[in-house]
C-alpha cells in the first residue's frame, strides 16, 4: 500500500480533520486548541475549516470539560477533549472515574460513552514531576475506559479514528517525545481496531513488550542485541484495554522469553498485570522469568540525568534482554 | 423571596390536573416505596423526594418532548415528572431485570437516555458538568434543545458548579441549572457551609440570569421556568433558578432527621407543594373532592400495579451478567 511520512501530530490531525469531515457530532474543546493550534500543534487549522461551534477553546477547568466532554458524549455527540497533560486530568478523575466507566453498566447496558480523551504523557521534556507522568495504570485499572497509547504516526492515526467510531470512553494518551517523530502513513483510508497488537519487529530468541515512547527505544535496544546474534521480536499492544493477549502469548510460546518494557514507575504498573497473564499461560513453556524493565518508583526529578536515570533507557532493554538469555551466566561458564 | 411572574391567563383545568397528578404522583411513589423499604424488598439508598415535589413538577411541565434532564442522587421525583414508567422504575428499585438499568443501576442511577433523561447519579454534583455537556451536544447538533439539571445546595460548593455553569456561560448553551435548595446537605445546615445562603447570586456573579423562586409552589416554579426556557431558546441561556424547599424526613430512609427543628418542619409542611397542587386544582379549576379522589385512587392502583409487576419480574442472572462483562 502506498505512503507518506507523517509526523505524528499531523498523523493525529489528519484522523481528527477526516472524522470532523465525515461526522457532524465530533468536535473538539482544549485549552487554545483553536485559534492557536494547540500546545503540540496537533488541531492547527481545524478552527478555520469547521468554525467555532466544533472546534473550541475553554478556560483552565479540567474538572469542567471533562465533564462536560462525557454529559455530551451521553447525549449523542462525539467530543474530543484535548487535556495538556495526563497531569491535569487527575482534576477530573470523578468524571472519568464514577461517570464515564460506569455509565455503561449503571444503565444496565442502554447508555453509551463515546468520548474521548486526548492527552500527552511520560518524560523527556525537563518538565519535573507535574508534567512527566505515565498515568495508564491508573485508567487500565478502571473497569469501562479503553486505553490506547499509539508509538507511531500511523497507529496514532487508524486509533483515533477508530477511537471516533466507537461507543465507550477512550483515554488516548500520546507521548509529549513522539509528536515531532516521522513515519509512514498509508494512504486513503486508514482505521486501526482497538485490541489488535502489532510486531514491531519480528524475531525469535526473546519477546520485548513495550508501548508509547518505550517502542522507538526498545527497537533501538533490538538493534544493537540484532549486532551481538540475538533475536529480538518487539510487540506493541497499541491499545492496553482491550489488550491483544493471544499475540502475547503466541509470541511468548514460540520465544520462550519474555520482556516487558514500561516508562511508568514499577509498583502497580500495566507491565506486572501483562506478566501475570504470561506466567499464567506459558510458565511451563518458558526457559526464564519474565523480566519487567519500568520507571522507579519515585516522581520524576526535573534535573535532566536524574530523569532519565528514573525511567528505562535503551542499555536497561539490552541488559534484561541478555538477563533472560543467561548470556551473562553462558559466558561466565564458558571461562 | 422573589415570586415568579404571575401568570397572564388563568390556567387551564388540564394544566393543573397534570400538575396536581404529577406531585401527587411522585408523593405516592415516595410514600409507598419507604414501605416497601421497610418491607425489606428494597435495600440501599433511599432519597425520598418528599416535600420537594413542586420542583421537578413545575420544571418538568416547563420542557418538551426532545429536551434533556440530569439529576440528582434524590431522583425519584424528577423521573415521574419526566414522565418516567412507574413499573421499570419500582422494578429497577426492586433489583429486577425489567427495570431501567435491569437493576444493573438501582435508585442513584435511574436513567433513560433515549428519552433524554441523562440519570439519577451517586456522586453529588455530577450532573452539572454532565448537563452542560448535553447541551453543548445539542449545540453542536443544531439543536434548540433545553437540558436542565436538578442540582443542590450541596452541590453548589463543588468547583464543577463554577467550572460548569461558566462554560454554560460563555457558549450561551441552552442550559437550566435549578438548585434544590432544601437547606441541608445531610445534616449540615447551609448557613454552615456557605456564608450567603442566597445561591442563585452565584449566577449573577458570572452574567448568567438568575432567579429564586418558592420550590414548594408548583405554579411560581413552573412560571419561571416558562420564562427561563424562553431566555433559552432565544439564545441567551443558560439561566440558574434556586428554588427554596425543604425535606419532609430525614436525608435518607433510615436517617430520623432529629437534626431538623420541629418548627422549621412544620412551617414548610404548612406549605406542603402536593396540597398546594390540589388546591389550585381545586379553587382555580373548580375541580370537586370526588374528582380529587378519582384521581389519586387511579394513582394509587398504578403503583399497585407497578408493584405486583416488580414482584412477578424475572431476577437478574448470574449468567446474563457474566455475557454482559464480555469485553468490559
Ligand atoms: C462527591 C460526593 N461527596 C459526598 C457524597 C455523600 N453524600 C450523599 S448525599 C449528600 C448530601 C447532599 O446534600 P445536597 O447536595 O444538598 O442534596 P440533598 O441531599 O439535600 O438533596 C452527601 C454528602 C456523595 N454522594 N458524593
Ligand atoms: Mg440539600
Amino acid at each position: 500500500m502506498a505512503t507518506r511520512e507523517l509526523m505524528y501530530r499531523e498523523a493525529l490531525r489528519e484522523a481528527i480533520d477526516e472524522e470532523m469531515a465525515a461526522n457532524p457530532t465530533v468536535f473538539i474543546i482544549g485549552e487554545g486548541i483553536a485559534e492557536r493550534g494547540g500546545s503540540y500543534k496537533v488541531t492547527e487549522g481545524l478552527l478555520a475549516k469547521y468554525g467555532p461551534k466544533r472546534v473550541r477553546d475553554t478556560p483552565i477547568a479540567e474538572a469542567g470539560m471533562i465533564g462536560v466532554g462525557v454529559g455530551a458524549a451521553i447525549a449523542g455527540a462525539r467530543p474530543i477533549v484535548e487535556i495538556l497533560y495526563v497531569d491535569f486530568a487527575m482534576l477530573g478523575m470523578d468524571m472519568i472515574v464514577n461517570q464515564a466507566a460506569k455509565f455503561r453498566l449503571m444503565t444496565g447496558g442502554d447508555g453509551r460513552v463515546p468520548f474521548i480523551m486526548r492527552t500527552q504523557g511520560g518524560t523527556g521534556g525537563g518538565v519535573a514531576a507535574q508534567h512527566s507522568q505515565s498515568l495508564e495504570a491508573l485508567f487500565y485499572h478502571i473497569p469501562g475506559l479503553r486505553v490506547v497509547m499509539p508509538s507511531t504516526p500511523s497507529d496514532a492515526k487508524g486509533l483515533l479514528k477508530y477511537a471516533l467510531r466507537q461507543e465507550d470512553p477512550v483515554m488516548f494518551l500520546e507521548h509529549k517525545h513522539l509528536y515531532m517523530t516521522k513515519g509512514p502513513v498509508p494512504d486513503g483510508e486508514h482505521v486501526v481496531p482497538f485490541g489488535v497488537g502489532d510486531i514491531k519487529r519480528e524475531g525469535s530468541d526473546v519477546t520485548v513488550i513495550a508501548w508509547s515512547n518505550m517502542i522507538p527505544r526498545t527497537l533501538e535496544a533490538a538493534e544493537a542485541l540484532a549486532a551481538e546474534g540475538i533475536s529480538v521480536e518487539v510487540i506493541d499492544p497499541r491499545t492496553l484495554v482491550p489488550l491483544d493477549r493471544d499475540m502475547i502469548i503466541k509470541s511468548v510460546l514460540k520465544t520462550r522469553r519474555c520482556v516487558i518494557v514500561q516508562e511508568a514507575n514499577r509498583r502497580g504498573g500495566v507491565a506486572s498485570d501483562i506478566a501475570s497473564i504470561v506466567q499464567e499461560e506459558c510458565f511451563y513453556e518458558m526457559d526464564a522469568p519474565v523480566e519487567i524493565v519500568a520507571g522507579m518508583d519515585i516522581p520524576v526529578p526535573f534535573n535532566l540525568t536524574l530523569e532519565k536515570a528514573s525511567v528505562p533507557q535503551k542499555e536497561d532493554v539490552v541488559a534484561a534482554v541478555k538477563r533472560v538469555l543467561h548470556v551473562q551466566s553462558l559466558a561466565a561458564a564458558a571461562e | 423571596m422573589g415570586t415568579a411572574a404571575s401568570l397572564q391567563n388563568a390556567p387551564s383545568r388540564e394544566f393543573l390536573e397534570k400538575l396536581f397528578r404529577t406531585a401527587f404522583k411522585i408523593r405516592v411513589f415516595e410514600s409507598e416505596g419507604i414501605k416497601l423499604y421497610r418491607q425489606g424488598l428494597i435495600r440501599g439508598y433511599f432519597h425520598p423526594y418528599l416535600g420537594q415535589e413542586g420542583i421537578a413538577t413545575g420544571v418538568c411541565a416547563a420542557l418538551s418532548e426532545g429536551d434533556y434532564i440530569a439529576s440528582t442522587h434524590r431522583g425519584h421525583g424528577h423521573c415521574i415528572a419526566w414522565g418516567a414508567d412507574v413499573r421499570k422504575m419500582v422494578a429497577e428499585l426492586l433489583q429486577k431485570e425489567t427495570g431501567y438499568c435491569r437493576g444493573y443501576g438501582g435508585s442513584m442511577h435511574i436513567a433513560d437516555i433515549s428519552k433524554g433523561n441523562l440519570g439519577a447519579n451517586g456522586i453529588v454534583g455530577a450532573g452539572t458538568p454532565l448537563g452542560v455537556g448535553a447541551a453543548l451536544a445539542n449545540q453542536v447538533k443544531g439543536s434548540d434543545a433545553v437540558t436542565v439539571t436538578f442540582s443542590t445546595d450541596g452541590a453548589s460548593n463543588n468547583g464543577t458548579f463554577l467550572e460548569s455553569l461558566n462554560l454554560a456561560a460563555i457558549w450561551n448553551l441552552n442550559y437550566i441549572l435549578v438548585v434544590e435548595n432544601n437547606q441541608y446537605a445531610v445534616s449540615t445546615r447551609i448557613e454552615e457551609s456557605t456564608r450567603d445562603t442566597d445561591l442563585y447570586k452565584r449566577g449573577l456573579a458570572i452574567g448568567v440570569e438568575s432567579h429564586q423562586v418558592d420550590g414548594n409552589d408548583p405554579l411560581a416554579v413552573h412560571a419561571v421556568m416558562e420564562q427561563a426556557v424562553a431566555t433559552c431558546r432565544a439564545g441567551k441561556g443558560p439561566v440558574l433558578i434556586e428554588a427554596k424547599t425543604y425535606r419532609h424526613m430525614g436525608h435518607h430512609v433510615n436517617d430520623p432527621g432529629k437534626y431538623m427543628p420541629e418548627d422549621e418542619l412544620a412551617y414548610y409542611k404548612a406549605r406542603d407543594p402536593v396540597d398546594r397542587a390540589r388546591n389550585a386544582l381545586k379553587e382555580m379549576a373548580g375541580v370537586s373532592d370526588d374528582e380529587i379522589a378519582a384521581i389519586e385512587a387511579e394513582i394509587a392502583a398504578e403503583f399497585a400495579d407497578a408493584v405486583e409487576f416488580s414482584k412477578n419480574s424475572p431476577e437478574v442472572t448470574p449468567e446474563s451478567f457474566r455475557e454482559f462483562a464480555v469485553g468490559y
